[in-house]
């Protein structure tokens, strides 16, 4: 069997908005074709994480080091990372009026052609890329057009996140509660969509709050994240023990954080 | 005090120069109207600091130019099956009893300078009438370039629109001029719209970078009648438009949407004014305005709703966006509500990009420059968007996204 290759290492990453420390000591490794779930409460650092990730720069990182295929990744503008292959799903997609989608996406994707010394794509080859695309996600002409997000329902606006996911390929996605707000018929559109982009050379970090997604994309590895640290990694089946016994028997394994 | 009351002579002037020549063209009745006019602006002169609707929008620089009467023009009209479309002049000579009846009845030359001295001058324009239940399907386009070199000229464009009941129009409107020339453009469109007719109404403007641009848009709702106003300024130095709706009748629906751009030391003033003057009528308002460099923008929305005009929904919103730290708004809505059974709302925004929205776009790849690019624009393209004669709204979204530095939309060749 073939080696798989390390694409994201966290080590020992501190962060902090303002003067909280959210993030204090993280630790992980991400392989291609890996599927990896970081689960925990509200305030326990989820969505900081994939803001450090992506290069929200809320976050005052303090400590600690992020490769990404061996470079330095805290050191890369957002754009430059999106570049690189990485996406991030937003929890709140953003609605901007007057601007369709397809403009939108068609001068993200020549971005990152650009970037990496690809021709633009004309509007014919980008054309064709989105038919297969919205294909695959089951996403309407119509909602193509429609500027983006704007007046989009919750379900909508998640699955448009994974169909811009689809269109930029990237190599590593990191889906940031994205079923959040989402009913089960949503749900299931949208891990589809997710599932389908699965692949050897992709690595998916999933962010949840609920075990109930999982059910749908089954990851690989599970990480619970509890004030700001992974205090637990284990397969699948640590994600129903969560759901059965909830986060607080955890709670003793990992120091309330100290007033800096 | 006494260089403008010169200026104001030099109105006067030029109305005794060109009197004979301007009786020639309709009936004595028009032209009593003219002379009361002339009398009438002479009267009130251009509107002074003190004066709190032009507060923001002096006019002391416009006053200073002794702006010459330009030479008549023709205007490019093309012809309707169903409608009569031609020149005022011509309408004035031979539709009389179509003209007559609605000719300065609604702009209130008595109170407005500008329409004043508008109305003293009328001669030509564009005369645009539709018979009752016609569904007159191609838009008709009032182009008014300002080609003349050399001399700093007036132009008193008028049009005057009469739909008739349970009709439907689209009506554009536009105005060039040429870089670098000073010129003023005093323009008053009267636009009444029977009951139960639909008429849109797309303002494009972009006059030259020198130009002085007043303009005057009256409009009569008739009974359930339905009008919008899409009015994008992108030229001159100084510009100020007013619109005033009123409602003639219950069940009305009124719409404005602007957008405008200004740089530089550009001003700006969109006046909007709305007479909820029946019950059950709805009116919706959204300007957005870019401003950068030094310039200036004024918002002033009026909202009158009579005693009697009960269920009226009204909602105005203002979006600024400054671009600099030297470009300054002043937006101002003003709800006067005499009804108490009503839903009037209004909300005023004024400030920079979206910080998240600049992130969203970084986290797909696209540059922090061209992130910036991409929503102003798309600020200024959400009004743009809304236009729905196809050739207009292509034509603004082209010219907006090359003013932006970005790519041409291909919308049309992927929808191929």
């Amino acid at each position: 069997m073939e080696k798989k290759q390390t694409m994201l290492t966290i080590d020992n990453l501190h962060a902090r908005v303002d003067d909280k420390e959210i993030l204090r000591g993280i630790n992980l490794t991400v392989k291609a074709g890996e599927v990896h779930a970081i689960m925990g409460e509200n305030g326990s650092g989820k969505s900081t994480l994939a803001g450090v990730l992506a290069g929200r720069d809320a976050y005052e990182v303090t400590e600690g080091e992020v490769l990404f295929e061996g470079k330095d990744l805290l050191e890369l503008d957002p754009e430059e990372r999106a570049r690189e292959g990485i996406f991030l799903a937003f929890q709140y997609p953003v609605e901007i009026p007057g601007v369709s989608n397809t403009y939108f996406l068609k001068a993200a994707v020549n971005a990152v052609r650009k970037h990496r010394g690809l021709p633009e794509y004309d509007a014919r080859a980008f054309l064709k890329l989105v038919k297969e695309k919205t294909k695959l996600l089951h996403i309407s002409d119509e909602l193509l057009k429609r500027p983006v997000n704007e007046g989009f329902s919750g379900g909508e606006k998640k699955r448009n996140e994974i169909f811009q996911m689809a269109v930029l390929n990237p190599k590593l996605a990191i889906l940031d509660e994205t079923d959040s707000g989402l009913d089960i018929d949503a749900l299931k559109a949208v891990a589809d969509g997710v599932n389908a982009l699965r692949s050897p050379e992709r690595a998916v970090v999933v962010i949840t709050h609920y075990q109930r997604l999982l059910n749908y994309i089954v990851p690989d590895y599970v990480h619970v994240l509890l004030r700001g640290q992974i205090v637990k990694s284990g397969g699948k089946e640590l994600a129903l023990e969560l759901e059965e016994k909830g986060y607080d028997w955890l709670k003793d394994t990992v120091a309330e954080p100290q007033p800096a | 005090m006494t260089e403008v009351m010169e200026r104001q002579n030099t109105y006067l002037a030029a109305f005794e120069r060109m009197e004979r020549e301007l009786a020639a063209s309709g009936t004595p009745a028009v032209h009593r109207l003219r002379k009361a006019a002339i009398a009438r602006f002479v009267e009130m002169g251009f509107p002074g600091p003190k004066d709190e609707e032009w507060r923001f929008t002096p006019t002391a620089a416009l006053a200073r130019i002794p702006f010459d009467l330009a030479p008549a023009g023709e205007i490019d009209l093309a012809m309707e099956p169903g409608a009569i479309v031609c020149d005022l002049a011509e309408a004035m000579k031979n539709h009389p009893a179509s003209v007559e009846p609605h000719l300065a009845r609604y702009a209130d030359w008595r109170k407005h300078p500008f329409i004043a001295l508008n109305t003293a001058f009328i001669r030509g324009g564009a005369f645009i009438y539709v018979p009752p239940n016609t569904n007159l399907k191609a838009p008709v386009v009032v182009d008014f370039q300002a080609g003349y070199v050399g001399t700093a000229f007036v132009r008193h464009r008028r049009c005057l629109v009469v739909i008739g009941d349970n009709s439907r129009a689209t009506i554009v409107e536009r105005y060039s001029g040429l870089p670098g020339e000073i010129y003023l453009t005093n323009a008053v469109t009267e636009i009444i719209v029977g009951p139960g007719a639909h008429v849109d109404h797309y303002k494009v403007q972009r006059e030259g970078d020198k130009a002085f641009h007043q303009a005057t848009m009256q409009v009569q709702l008739g009974r359930a009648s339905r009008f919008s106003s899409h009015a994008v300024t992108q030229g001159g130095q100084w510009v100020r438009n007013e619109i005033n709706a009123v409602f003639e009748g219950e069940g009305g629906e009124c719409i404005l949407n602007g957008m405008y751009r200004a740089s530089g030391e550009q001003v700006v003033d969109n006046h909007t004014f709305i007479d909820h003057a029946y019950p059950h009528c709805a009116s919706h308002e959204l300007y957005k305005g870019i401003l950068d460099g030094k310039a200036r923008g004024v918002f002033n929305g009026k909202i009158y709703v009579r005693q009697d005009a009960q269920k009226t929904d009204a909602k105005q919103t203002n979006q600024t966006l400054l671009l600099s730290d030297d470009a300054t708004i002043n937006t101002k809505p003003q709800l006067e509500i005499y009804a108490d059974d009503v839903k009037c709302t209004h909300g005023a925004t004024v400030g920079q990009l979206d910080a998240e929205s600049i992130f969203y776009l970084r986290s797909r790849g696209i540059g922090l420059a061209e992130a910036r690019s991409l929503l102003t624009y798309a600020f200024a393209n959400d009004i743009v968007n809304r236009i729905q004669v196809a050739k207009v709204r292509e034509e603004l979204e082209s010219s907006l996204l090359e003013a932006h530095h970005l790519p041409a939309s291909e919308s049309g060749k992927e929808e191929a």
